[in-house]
């Protein structure tokens, strides 16, 4: 059994708003909900598969009774909640109900205020006591993965600031990006050190915002008329602590989905085009890159310095809408607008300053959770048929 | 910052009373399963490894090395440095180094542990050695 070409993204939507104190946060995933329905030319009453996530209001049924849902079609509701990766892994099991026959249209969405107000604090698990008062944070333990990476592979500050280098290029033609301004190398080492060895330019922006994607059918995507775009592979995966035995927080649960997305895909890291690679800070991506085969381990400071992500320049353009380091980080979880930028690419929508040329292979890559801590990985291959 | 950082009480519970009652008597516990040899934390009654139920308790030496660390330059209470200690007796923890110069911290570098009060159990943390 394969999803491998067995479901569409026909419909993707997402919210240009980086701060929406006016709103409500259901009122966004309604917002989202309506503008990737419109984009894949579908009836809302026609969704009969629903996906959401931890930032959904009340969880999956508050939502499906929200937003309006057609309750005598919807047979299928997942909520399974992975963090910032929920929607990718969302889009990997919509690909598998949709293949077994258990929906053929499905809505995921992604929305939420993290920078009109605090968010509620992660649920704690049996860890709890002998974690919690150590105040691990996103920026703490992602700098407890970059130090020791610093430290076992001799990557610098400086080749991490290439990333956000990239992405800035990228930005700067995205009109509803938060951060516009082209940055340098020495920009991001001039900014205020947050939490060794990052710097404040390391870290993504809190955005409020959202998106939203519409799954289908190979039958119903091509009675559509957006350009056609399939899932070809698909992987998740996670780790943590286990018991605090052979620790190694160089390397993340993207050493497991992301093969497991080739080999269903057929393909290799060198066959793809673009690269949407979760950017919840700098040493993010330097080490899913490396985790996902785009380069050896330890290697991922040489693969991103000199401009290798900035489309046009480099080998591998990434995040063209200018990711989560300058565009937008909707509700503090990156990958729906991981997927949503890679459909741009495949379908010839993304800025034309950044378009990749006859883009025809995409991988859309998240994590979720800590990765200094624990935390889980997806990665979705995706194809322009 | 001279002022005492205040750390949340332990909730405790069954499967893990008997590390919050050694550390009220300075005691940093593991747990080591019988069946497979392993040591773990933080503390369960079943083995992570091979899922044996013969668990038992084992005093610490409390020492160990730097795995890695970060210094959260600013927050409410001030910088901190979290980290992960890895144990001479195998698992690494995650622990905040207090007492000592958190700008010097280095990987690899020895440390011990060292009890916090707080209004329950005390918490372990880890200080220069």
């Amino acid at each position: 059994m394969t999803i491998k070409g067995k479901a569409y993204i026909a419909g993707i939507y997402e919210h240009p708003t980086r701060h929406a104190p006016d709103k409500s946060t259901a009122q966004l995933h309604a917002e989202v909900a309506k503008g990737a329905i419109e984009d894949a030319g579908i009836s809302k009453d026609d969704i009969d598969g629903y996906f959401c996530a931890g930032d959904a209001p009340g969880g999956a049924w508050p939502m499906v009774d929200y937003l309006g849902l057609n309750t005598k079609k919807l047979r299928h509701i997942d909520s399974t909640e992975t963090g910032g990766c929920s929607y990718i892994i969302h889009l990997g099991h919509a690909a598998e109900a949709i293949a077994a026959g258990k929906c053929s249209i499905a809505l995921v969405t992604l929305a939420g205020k993290p920078r009109t107000g605090a968010m509620p604090p992660r649920a704690s698990g049996a860890e709890v006591d002998f974690e919690t008062a150590y105040g691990a944070t996103t920026h703490n333990a992602y700098g407890m993965c970059a130090m020791r990476h610093m430290h076992d592979y001799g990557t610098t500050s400086e080749q991490l600031a290439w990333i956000k280098v990239a992405a800035s290029h990228h930005a700067q033609y995205n009109p509803h990006a938060m951060l516009k301004d082209v940055v340098t190398v020495e920009d991001v080492l001039n900014s205020p050190m947050i939490s060794d060895p990052l710097h404040r330019m390391d870290c993504c922006v809190v955005s409020d915002g959202g998106g939203a994607m519409i799954v289908t059918t190979p039958e119903i995507a091509k009675s559509l008329k957006k350009p056609l775009v399939r899932l070809i592979g698909h992987g998740e995966a996670m780790k943590g602590p286990r018991g605090g035995k052979d620790l190694d927080l160089t390397y993340s649960a993207g050493i497991w989905s992301g093969p497991r997305a080739f080999e269903e895909a057929g393909i290799t890291p060198k066959d793809i085009k673009y690269a949407s690679i979760y950017d919840s800070f700098t040493i993010t991506v330097l080490m899913q890159l490396e985790d996902l085969g785009f380069c050896k381990k330890g290697e991922g400071g040489k693969f991103v310095a000199d401009g290798n992500l900035i489309s046009g320049v480099g080998k591998l353009p990434f995040n063209t809408d200018g990711g989560g380091l300058c565009s937008n980080h909707p509700v503090n979880r990156g990958g729906m607008t991981k997927i949503l930028e890679a459909v741009r690419q495949l379908r010839g929508e993304a800025h034309p300053k950044v378009q990749v040329k006859n883009c025809d292979l995409a991988i859309a890559h998240g994590t979720g959770g800590l990765l200094g801590v624990r935390h889980a990985a997806s990665t979705a291959i995706l194809e322009r048929v | 910052m001279s002022e005492v950082k205040k750390y949340p009480a332990p909730v405790t519970n069954p499967e893990t009373a008997a590390f919050w009652d050694a550390a009220k008597e300075g005691k940093f516990m593991i747990k080591r399963c019988t069946a497979c040899g392993e040591a773990h934390y933080f503390p369960r009654s079943i083995c992570p490894f091979c899922y044996s139920d013969k668990t038992v308790w084992e005093q610490a030496s409390g020492e160990g090395t730097i795995y890695t660390w970060s210094l959260m330059r600013k927050s409410p209470t001030g910088p901190y440095a979290i980290g992960y200690v890895t144990l001479k007796e195998g698992p690494s923890v995650q622990t905040n180094f207090v007492d000592c110069d958190l700008e010097k911290l280095k990987i690899g570098q020895k440390v011990k542990v060292v009890f916090k009060p707080t209004d329950g159990a005390p918490l372990p943390f880890f200080t220069v050695a």
